[in-house]
């Protein structure tokens, strides 16, 4: 009974590897088909003007005021502790370091998975489970080309440009906070801050994490929606996997990014 | 929603994330006061440097004048030289004294550039000759214990 039982496991477990690789791979192929017909995409740009509408423009709200609040707390708690070293001038060096290195692009970039990644997974899975996708195949329309690609480069496109709003709003918000309402000294917020920023080290590494979070989020939106059981619940399973692996290839990808951006300085 | 409001709406958020970018560029990372400056490179021999790092700064008279480009070990002489690229706009005499100084009590260290009255300049690869060291804090704390117990050794005879 007991080996039984244990065969049942390990039978299980092994089918869950190889079904993991297998769809790895599948992921893999599918970024490069997709990648390869892009050119639908990219010579016809009003199909992906339109996703950039859809994922980028209809972001905007929810970034704007999350970013304006993340800032102010950070500007409130950060005032707190600082004050405690009697160093609350480097509010601005604290709250602009930690949204252009961290923040910014990943609460930007989780923000952007569950607004816009579940909404492209469902919309794709959707057409799949209403036959739309194979109605274009029937039509010899490549739905690759035609569905997929503009919402992923919409989405890789989108994602930098609401993460650099997401800092300058969280800055705004730190400044709102520090300086108009508690009272730390204007110039001493923004001149510690211009000197402890650099653009290279820290805002086109910022920049450069906003693109990759954009990329992993878009590709896993529209390879869910993609792979996703032509089923209601298939759709619904599909656009939970998208939030979840998302969210979770964001943080995974920020520490890998961090341990290679920020630790070089020493080693030189 | 036809196609040109959309296209209004993209083209809104573009403008709006490229003027955020130039916000951070120049307002909170300050691209506008080192980038287009023209250098000229110095170096200089330190028996210690420190915690000194590259960009770190240099200075003189407390202004920065240049940055720190490179740090390097000379097995020759056992010695550290640091080169350093100053602004052109900024011209120094040749008997130039560059110090290891440290802003604040434990804050950054940087270069701090001490004119001469040299009437010839510094040109592009000369190498200061005046240098003075990092001051290590273990090495000055000793220093004083070690007078201190001699002092005692003297008012005890």
């Amino acid at each position: 009974m007991a080996s039984n039982a244990l065969r049942g496991y390990f039978e299980r477990l092994g089918n869950q590897v190889t079904s993991g690789v297998w769809q790895l791979g599948f992921a893999a192929r599918f970024l490069a088909y997709m990648l390869l017909h892009s050119g639908t995409a990219l010579r016809r740009f009003s199909l992906t003007i339109r996703e950039i509408y859809f994922s980028g423009v209809l972001s905007l709200v929810i970034i704007l005021v999350s970013g304006l609040f993340v800032g102010m707390v950070l500007g409130l708690q950060g005032y707190h502790t600082l004050e405690r070293y009697g160093s609350s001038e480097a509010l601005g060096v604290l709250v602009a370091l930690s949204l252009v290195r961290e923040l910014g692009p990943v609460v930007a970039g989780l923000l952007f998975a569950s607004r816009a990644g579940s909404a492209i997974t469902a919309e794709i899975g959707l057409m799949k489970a209403t036959e739309q996708i194979s109605a274009m195949e029937m039509m010899a329309v490549d739905p690759i080309a035609r569905v997929v690609a503009p919402r992923f480069w919409g989405g890789v496109i989108s994602m930098p440009l609401l993460a650099a709003l997401f800092s300058a709003m969280g800055i705004f918000g730190g400044y709102l906070v520090g300086v108009k309402l508690i009272g730390v000294d204007d110039g001493a917020f923004w001149s510690q801050m211009q000197a402890a920023v650099d653009v290279r080290e820290d805002i086109v590494n910022g920049v450069i994490k906003s693109f990759v979070f954009g990329i992993a989020v878009s590709w896993i939106a529209v390879f869910e929606g993609y792979d996703a059981a032509p089923t209601a619940e298939g759709v619904s399973r599909a656009t939970t996997r998208t939030v979840v692996t998302s969210s979770l290839a964001i943080l995974a990808l920020d520490f890998v990014l961090t341990a290679l951006m920020f630790t070089g300085g020493t080693a030189t | 929603m036809n196609r040109t409001t959309i296209d209004l709406w993209v083209g809104i958020l573009v403008a709006a994330g490229l003027g955020a970018l130039l916000f951070l560029a120049l307002k909170v990372g300050n691209l506008a006061s080192f980038s287009a400056a023209q250098t000229y490179e110095v170096k200089a021999n330190f028996a210690n440097i420190g915690g000194l790092k590259v960009r770190a700064a240099v200075k003189s008279a407390g202004v920065v004048v240049g940055r720190v480009s490179e740090i390097r070990f000379d097995t020759e002489t056992y010695e550290a030289v640091v080169t350093m690229s100053l602004n052109a706009a900024y011209r120094f005499p040749r008997d130039t004294v560059a110090k290891i100084l440290t802003s604040g009590l434990l804050g950054e260290q940087y270069i701090g550039l001490e004119a001469g009255g040299d009437t010839k300049m510094l040109k592009n690869g000369d190498r200061l000759k005046l240098t003075q060291s990092a001051v290590v804090l273990e090495n000055l704390i000793s220093q004083f214990l070690f007078n201190k117990a001699a002092e005692g050794k003297d008012s005890a005879k």
